[in-house]
């Protein structure tokens, strides 16, 4: 598809927020479409085919978290949603329904727009080729052929369920992952294992990985809701 | 008589009753002599002027039985339907009691005042049914005749010699509002008889024709208009003290009727009710239990339980006494309540019996001389109908299995057989060395220890078989009840004197130990009981040691069961105790919450319960109501034992009470403190909340007003200030909800275990813009510390303080945050070397809405540290603000270790 300007459908029922957001998206060069309620959207993200949808969980029709289902029913295009502070667990249902990155009301447009090119980067490069054999983020390699892990050229020493997480996450790079979904992931759909033993697991591996654990730079937590690997650096 | 004004306590009471007057329907009784004088034709016509004058009336029920008259009367009238019942495989039809509650007309006729309902209704008379509407406001009119009233019902029954079952207790009629007379000479009466205007029921024809002797009618004309007279009087009495009409006035006096175990009991209580409301006097009724009585059949007993009853309906007060002396019993009540007439039975004893064990009307008359005695004599019919099944049956679920009882007392037979048979072998062994009548005493020894196991019987069994036994086997000639010797025949004599006046004395002995050791039982079941209540906290805690001692004291099965919000009883929404009843009639508890009134097994309302349902209430309200199932209904019913039972339940009202009470003035404190965070909250708000909106509202019309002359720079700033003030708006808001939610505490803590930097390393990323003029440093110590928390909200606890350590220092500043974990605690401490807290403001920075500085460019209503301490202390924990010694302030809060922190188990990989 040979397109000049990426196309972004937004849903979303307040018209000021729908207001800023077209004339913030189309000044950055965003085709922007809008939808004022989870029907028109469903139908909007059918016919435009666009590149990305903004959906915003809190919809007079219908629960976002069913858009997103009926979306994800027969596309994987990046889907960013926007929630109210109050609802966390809205948010995670959100995200496990396949959702890619979420953003908190009240939000700055840089903030949206640093999420925007992220997703379409990382759905551009999916798209394209499911990764090469190595993967390379500042001072960080992965090989995945050789499954080693080095950091400044230095090989890792990683356990194996360390590893299966840091490629889990490195696949999803940009995405933030619930637990849920890297439990699933890491240990097998049976496995139902204690949230805390997941952010144990992080935690080494940001000891091993990270320059100064406490800020880390690859292995960023959302807290009370799940992890994403920056690769943005 | 000396009196001059009205007893103020009198009055105080006439004002009670015209108070429940107003709130209760008003009765009108339409009264005749007899069946056949026009009731119902005249309440009909009265229910039409009604209507002229546009009242709401509805014809509840009304027998017209056929008679076109009244018939007539009914058109036009709106009527109730009845209520279809099935009893014994009959279907019959019944007065709708709840329909008519339903409707709630202004006025309601209900014919038939005397009326028994038909078994399985809620009430089991009629009279209870109108009882219910006036409760709830609704006037009456019904009508009934003068036979039915249950004082005059003996006499009636007497003069005309038809028994009449269906009665109404007097104070039904005395209650009534007012009464009107429907009054026929006979003559006219028994014309129309002739002409078949009368309704006749068809199976007693010739009781009937009987009743309707002109010498009857007159008889009965006289007893009704008598009747209404008394009431008149009685209502002039009350207008005269009502109005200080202040020529006559009377001392008030006391009745006491003594009834004992016997026919007359019944006839005592009536001609007292009758002597009562002549004299306008309150009266008791009073049973005097001796030893001797207490051993009375079960049946007897029953009796004068019922009797009780009846002297209940008919507004007297009932006392039991215990006591073996009657004569000292009755006349302590007396004095005790002032008591200056009795009503008693004349003395039974005749002859040379009554002057030798004397009798109480002798003492009474001896002993009492300022009391006036009224003595009435039993008639033959009496003693006749004291043996008929109807007054000796037992109450209804009285009943007891005897067999037990029956068993203990074979085995005391048994014993005394035995005990003389080893009497004679003892005395047969010591008969060498010891003269003959001094052989009696081995004898009598036993019938002392028969006498102390078993009681009377046994005993007077071993004392007659000693005597038979020592004459045959040891007074001459052997073998033979014959004596040789007369001086023997004395020996024997006294022998069985003095073992019949040891049986009897053993055998009072034991029962009096056996009161007093109930009488015990029962002091030390009150004590134990309000020893627990005292000590509970809780509803909850009420209910279990209610429903323990209830239990262990009556037996069975009890649950307590209260009203919810809505003043609904439901179930207990606690687990079930071994003791509790399951399945309880909630209807009926609602019925007795709502009345304040016994129901159920054993009682005049819906007896056909499985439970008996006591109302607990503490002296002003109700509290709930107590369903039970005890052991036997005997345990609950019997005088004394009900006096305990509604002690209980009064002890157990007023545990609610002061439990309601605490919780109350608990939460009034609450409110209070709630009420002055609102306060201070809308003031705090209504500025912090100003400001930034003013430089917004300021800057955007700025923006908008703008001709060409605002310079790029210029419009930079304004666009940067709506957006900073924006922020400043949106924190504040959330700090408001985020307070607002943990106060309201609907927060629940959702505790897990998280690696302190984890949650260091989120807060520094979501804080990375505010922070980015600050140096930041982070000290944990090695391995990966844990803490057990609300992660989100610890995040918060982080955020505040961070952000309050860089609102209040200038950039460049450092912050550092450090982590400590000992065994029992993990403190986390946010320090900055900024100008620290002003000197004493240490604890004060953690009220709500406090500000370092008021008023200060740092805006921000003072929540931010409340909110830490909120979730801080929500977690067990504790936070405290300082200076450091080398300057600069510290936050420090320490999360107690509430739990072993999770071992990683890398082969789960």
């Amino acid at each position: 598809m040979s397109r000049l300007q990426p196309v972004i459908v937004v849903i979303e029922d307040d018209p000021p927020i729908r207001r800023f957001l077209r004339t913030g998206l189309t000044t950055q060069g965003f085709t922007v479409y809008e939808a004022a309620n989870g029907k028109q959207g469903i139908i909007e993200a059918g016919n435009r085919k666009p590149d990305l949808i903004i959906l915003d969980l809190g919809l007079p029709d219908r629960d976002g978290v069913e858009v997103i289902k009926a979306i994800r029913a027969w596309s994987a295009m990046p889907i960013i949603i926007l929630s109210a502070r109050s609802n966390e667990d809205n948010k995670i249902k959100g995200l496990d329904a396949g959702a890619d990155d979420y953003l908190t009301k009240p939000f700055g447009f840089g903030e949206l727009l640093a999420r925007i090119r992220v997703a379409l980067r990382h759905a551009n490069r999916s798209a394209a080729k499911d990764s090469g054999e190595i993967f390379n983020c500042g001072n960080l390699t992965l090989d995945f052929q050789q499954r080693t892990v080095s950091v400044d050229g230095k090989n890792v020493h990683l356990t194996p369920i360390q590893y299966r997480l840091l490629i889990t996450l490195v696949k999803n790079a940009g995405k933030v992952l619930t637990h849920q979904q890297i439990l699933k992931e890491v240990w097998g759909p049976s496995y139902q294992e204690n949230d805390h033993y997941l952010r144990i697991y992080m935690s080494q591996l940001r000891h091993k990985l990270e320059t100064d654990p406490a800020q880390p730079k690859f292995l960023l937590t959302e807290l009370g809701v799940g992890y994403r690997f920056n690769d943005s650096i | 008589m000396a009196i001059e004004r009205p007893d103020p306590d009198e009055l105080l009471a006439r004002v009670e009753r015209d108070n429940a007057k107003a709130r209760r329907g008003r009765l009108k009784i339409f009264f005749g002599a007899s069946a056949g004088v026009g009731k119902t034709f005249a309440m009909l016509q009265a229910v039409h002027e009604r209507r002229a004058e546009n009242l709401d009336v509805v014809i509840g029920l009304v027998e017209t039985h056929g008679r076109k008259e009244t018939q007539a009367l009914l058109e036009g009238l709106e009527i109730l339907p009845k209520r279809e019942l099935e009893y014994k495989g009959r279907r019959l039809e019944e007065f709708d009691l709840d329909a008519a509650l339903k409707r709630r007309p202004a006025i309601i006729v209900v014919d038939e005042l005397a009326h028994s309902n038909v078994p399985g209704s809620r009430h089991p008379k009629r009279w209870q049914d109108i009882d219910e509407l006036l409760d709830a406001g609704i006037d009456v009119y019904t009508a009934v005749n003068v036979q039915h009233l249950e004082s005059l019902n003996d006499d009636i029954n007497q003069i005309s010699g038809v028994k009449t079952r269906e009665t109404v207790p007097d104070t039904v009629f005395e209650k009534a509002d007012e009464i009107e007379l429907i009054d026929l000479p006979p003559n006219e009466l028994l014309l129309r008889l002739r002409e078949g205007k009368i309704y006749l029921p068809h199976q007693a024809e010739e009781a009937v024709k009987n009743f309707f002797r002109p010498g009857n009618l007159i008889a009965l004309r006289e007893l009704a208009l008598r009747q209404t007279a008394n009431r008149v009087d009685a209502q002039m009495l009350d207008y005269r003290e009502g109005h200080a009409i202040q020529e006559v006035w009377q001392v008030s006096e006391r009745l006491l009727v003594c009834i004992g175990p016997n026919a007359l009991a019944e006839r005592l209580v009536r001609a007292g009710k009758r002597l009562a409301a002549n004299l306008r006097a309150d009266w008791l009724v009073a049973y005097v239990e001796t030893p001797e009585l207490q051993r009375l059949p079960s049946i007897k007993r029953d009796a004068v339980l019922r009797v009780l009853r009846l002297a209940e309906q008919l507004g007297a007060e009932t006392v039991t006494l215990s006591s073996p002396i009657i004569s000292d019993a009755i006349i302590k009540l007396a004095r005790e309540r002032n008591i200056n007439k009795i009503v008693i039975g004349k003395p039974r004893r005749r002859g040379w019996r009554r002057w030798l064990f004397g009798s109480v009307v002798d003492v009474l008359i001896s002993q009492a001389d300022d009391i006036n005695l009224y003595l009435f004599g039993s008639s033959k019919h009496d003693q006749e109908s004291g043996r008929s099944g109807f007054k000796n049956s037992p109450l209804p679920g009285l009943s007891q299995s005897r067999s037990a009882k029956n068993r203990k007392r074979y085995r005391g037979y048994l014993s005394a057989v035995a005990v003389s048979l080893l009497s004679t072998v003892v005395s047969y062994a010591l008969l060498r060395g010891l003269d003959l009548a001094n052989l009696v005493m081995v004898y009598l020894l036993g019938v002392v220890f028969i006498a102390t196991r078993y009681g009377r019987g046994p005993s007077v069994l071993a004392s007659l078989l000693g005597v038979g036994l020592f004459d045959i086997l040891f007074v001459q000639p052997y073998f033979s009840f014959s004596v040789a010797d007369s001086q023997y025949l004395v020996v024997l004599l006294g022998m069985l004197v003095v073992g019949m006046v040891i049986s009897n004395l053993m055998a009072n002995v034991r029962s009096q130990a056996k009161v007093a050791s109930f009488r015990e039982r029962r002091a030390a079941t009150l004590y134990a009981m309000s020893k627990q209540l005292a000590s509970s906290q809780s509803e909850q805690q009420i209910v279990l040691a209610a429903n323990k001692h209830l239990q262990s004291e009556f037996g069975g099965r009890n649950v307590i069961l209260l009203p919810d919000r809505q003043g609904r009883i439901a179930y207990p929404a606690d687990k079930s105790v071994p003791e509790s009843l399951l399945g309880a009639d909630l209807s009926v508890a609602q019925w007795v919450f709502e009345h304040n009134e016994v129901a159920g097994q054993g009682t005049n309302t819906l007896p056909g319960a499985a439970a008996v349902y006591f109302p607990i209430n503490d002296g002003e309200a109700m509290q709930g109501v107590l369903a039970m199932q005890p052991a036997s209904l005997r345990r609950v019913f019997l005088p004394e034992q009900q006096k305990l039972l509604e002690t209980l339940l009064r002890q157990i009202g007023q545990a609610f009470l002061r439990v309601q009470v605490a919780e109350r003035a608990k939460s009034t404190q609450l409110e209070i403190t709630a009420e002055r965070l609102r306060n201070s909250l809308l003031s705090a708000i209504s500025h912090d909340l100003r400001t930034p909106l003013a430089a917004i509202v300021g800057s955007a019309s700025a923006l908008m007003e703008d001709n060409g002359l605002l310079k790029p720079e210029d419009k930079q700033a304004l666009t940067q200030g709506i957006a900073d003030e924006a922020e400043r708006m949106s924190q504040l808001i959330n700090n408001i909800l985020d307070m607002a939610r943990l106060d309201s505490g609907v927060v629940k803590l959702n505790r897990q275990w998280y690696p302190i930097e984890e949650i260091i390393g989120a807060v520094l990323a979501r804080l990375k813009k505010r922070l980015a003029m600050h140096v930041i440093s982070v000290h944990l110590p090695p391995g990966v510390p844990m803490l057990h928390a609300d992660g989100i909200l610890i995040q918060q606890v982080m955020i505040n303080l961070l952000e309050n350590a860089a609102r209040y220092t200038p950039p460049g500043s450092r912050i550092t945050i450090s982590a400590r974990i000992t065994p029992d605690a993990a403190i986390i401490t946010v320090a900055d070397d900024g100008p620290g807290i002003p000197h004493g403001l240490e604890t004060q920075l953690f009220e709500k809405f406090y500000q370092g500085h008021s008023e200060a460019a740092q805006s921000g209503v003072g929540l931010g540290l409340a909110i830490c301490r909120s979730i801080v202390e929500s977690h067990g924990g504790r936070i405290h603000a300082f200076n450091k010694p080398q300057g600069g302030a510290a936050f420090e809060f320490t999360l107690p270790a509430t739990e072993a922190p999770p071992v990683l188990a890398e082969h789960l990989g």
